[in-house]
């Protein structure tokens, strides 16, 4: 039984006068994969931020044992939450190589060999402008500008988004071997199927509450979860 | 014509580092620091203060005035900026801030040391005259236009190869993304203003030691300038910014050449005459940004 690495509890997102999350609660244990799955709009991404500090939140959010809320951004990447935000954002004017070492944010240059050997694509393309990546270039990029963090908790924000489908096998064959590697990972997708087949643990949200939680294979068979979310 | 072209390239150097901290900051926050000439003027002054009172060297009080006015650019930003940016104030309310926290100083400035030309202490500035050929060249000039290389060098150095300047292209490209990996934006911000700053008033004490007089209002006459330069160059681009500099110092010295002395009033239209025409041919200017890549 793995311990709790990330506890979130009564959670709220509000902006402005709507409120985006009415109060969520969930784990995501040491060593294994949670999903939150749910349709656009559930809230998912809005939790996400508010797990990274970038809005503010009402409720709970324990890391390794420590309330982070309320923490700025900076303060919550360097306790070792780091995420992969939707839409990749990388920094399109910047070299490959000058978006990992924002990841590295100053250690061991030498370190980035271990994201070239990952992604041998990105060494290939090392000195060319971000921008000109390939959506799933990019998408390499941001997940390997993450890894280099020394990411604890791993939160991906829709990593398949606006990927064509060969595209999001190979980002979802990189997620099962992080996996394998005993990467904690929180992991928000619309793609249901290819989330649940991966996922250890998952949580079904819907109009910013949770209204189903289970294991992946628990899911996956659910009549319920299968008619609405995955188009059986 | 030697000198000439000796002078427009001092100008220039001037122009230069006035222009990239002002660019510096747009590029980073997005806003027209109108409190920039403030800056300038007081690095004048904070070199002869302690040039006069300290009897520093003229080469150690610029070194003073980086430091102060630097950390006087982290201060304006807590008073006149920090405040809007918390409650995600437009653009256009920082600009007045910042021009209302100009006047405030000046106004200050003047109270003290009145609105006259003030000079630096007698023999305090080196004196030396080149000839080269039939040239004659302001020896300071020269050490100045060094300095100013040096010190922008230098700038490209701390934004193209630190984890501090990749920081500060992060936030000014992605703030959302900066964020998320770890960049400590208050840091990075202060960071901003204390080099934008530190070399605006660095260039102002250089002004000042090549024409030995400075005032209260030097700095006014710089900021449109600098602001054509800006957009010449491509709104936030660092070495756009000092391309136009130079072009512009060139072109006011060529209309001072070129221009029969009667007509030597138009010498700043002729300038402002090219920039224009850049504008016109090339209007994200000279080194900016397409506004797809800006998005």
């Amino acid at each position: 039984m793995n311990a709790p690495l990330l506890e979130v509890e009564e959670l709220r997102v509000r902006y402005g006068a709507v409120e985006a999350v009415h109060g969520v609660s969930f784990l995501a244990n040491a060593g294994e994969v949670t999903a939150l799955i749910g349709a656009n709009g559930a809230g998912k991404s809005s939790t996400l931020a508010a797990i990274s500090g970038l809005v503010p939140a009402d409720g709970r959010i324990r890391f390794d044992g420590r309330e982070i809320g309320g923490a700025p951004p900076h303060s919550i990447v360097r306790a070792g939450i780091v995420q992969v935000p939707e839409g990749r954002e990388i920094l399109a004017r910047m070299t490959v190589e000058e978006n990992l070492l924002m990841g590295l944010r100053g250690r061991d240059r030498a370190e980035i060999a271990s994201a070239y050997e990952r992604f041998p694509i990105l060494r290939e393309r090392r000195a060319l402008l971000a921008g000109s990546l390939s959506g799933g270039e990019q998408q390499m990029l941001a997940i390997a500008r993450a890894l280099l963090a020394q990411p604890r908790l791993l939160l991906l924000d829709e990593p398949s988004l606006g990927l064509a489908p060969m595209i999001v096998k190979r980002v979802f064959d990189t997620l099962a071997e992080l996996k394998r590697q005993g990467v904690t990972m929180l992991l928000v997708e619309q793609n249901a199927l290819r989330a649940l087949r991966l996922a250890d643990r998952a949580y079904v949200m819907d109009l910013g509450r949770i209204v189903m939680r289970g294991t992946g294979p628990e899911l996956l068979r659910d009549e319920g979860v299968a008619r609405t979310y995955l188009g059986g | 014509m030697a000198e000439q072209l000796y002078n427009a390239i001092f100008v220039g150097s001037i122009y230069a580092l006035f222009a990239v901290g002002f660019a510096l900051v747009f590029s980073v926050l997005d806003i027209l620091n109108l409190a920039h000439p403030v800056v300038f003027m007081l690095g004048a002054f904070v070199a002869l203060f302690f040039m006069s009172t300290f009897g520093l060297p003229a080469a150690l009080a610029a070194v003073a005035a980086f430091a102060v006015t630097g950390m006087f650019g982290i201060f304006l930003d807590r008073v006149a900026f920090a405040p809007l940016r918390r409650r995600g104030a437009p653009p256009l309310s920082a600009m007045i801030s910042s021009l209302g926290f100009a006047i405030v100083v000046i106004r200050l400035m003047e109270l003290r040391y009145g609105p006259d030309l003030v000079s630096y202490p007698a023999g305090s500035l080196p004196q030396t005259v080149l000839q080269i050929g039939d040239a004659r060249l302001d020896g300071l000039r020269l050490l100045i236009i060094g300095l100013a290389i040096v010190l922008m060098v230098g700038l490209t150095y701390v934004v193209r190869a630190t984890q501090l300047g990749r920081d500060i292209r992060a936030l000014a490209e992605n703030p959302r993304a900066a964020r998320l990996l770890g960049v400590d934006v208050d840091r990075a911000i202060a960071a901003t203003f204390f080099i934008s700053s530190g070399l605006g008033g660095v260039a102002g004490a250089l002004l000042g030691f090549a024409y030995n007089a400075i005032y209260p209002q030097m700095g006014t006459p710089y900021e449109l300038k600098a602001f054509t330069v800006m957009v010449v160059g491509g709104m936030g681009s660092l070495p756009g910014a000092v391309l136009g500099a130079y072009i512009l110092g060139i072109g006011e010295i060529a209309a001072l050449v070129f221009l029969p002395a009667e007509l030597a009033e138009l010498r700043d239209a002729l300038a402002f005459g090219l920039l224009f025409l850049v504008l016109v041919i090339r209007p994200r200017g000279l080194l900016g940004h397409r506004v797809a890549d800006r998005a």
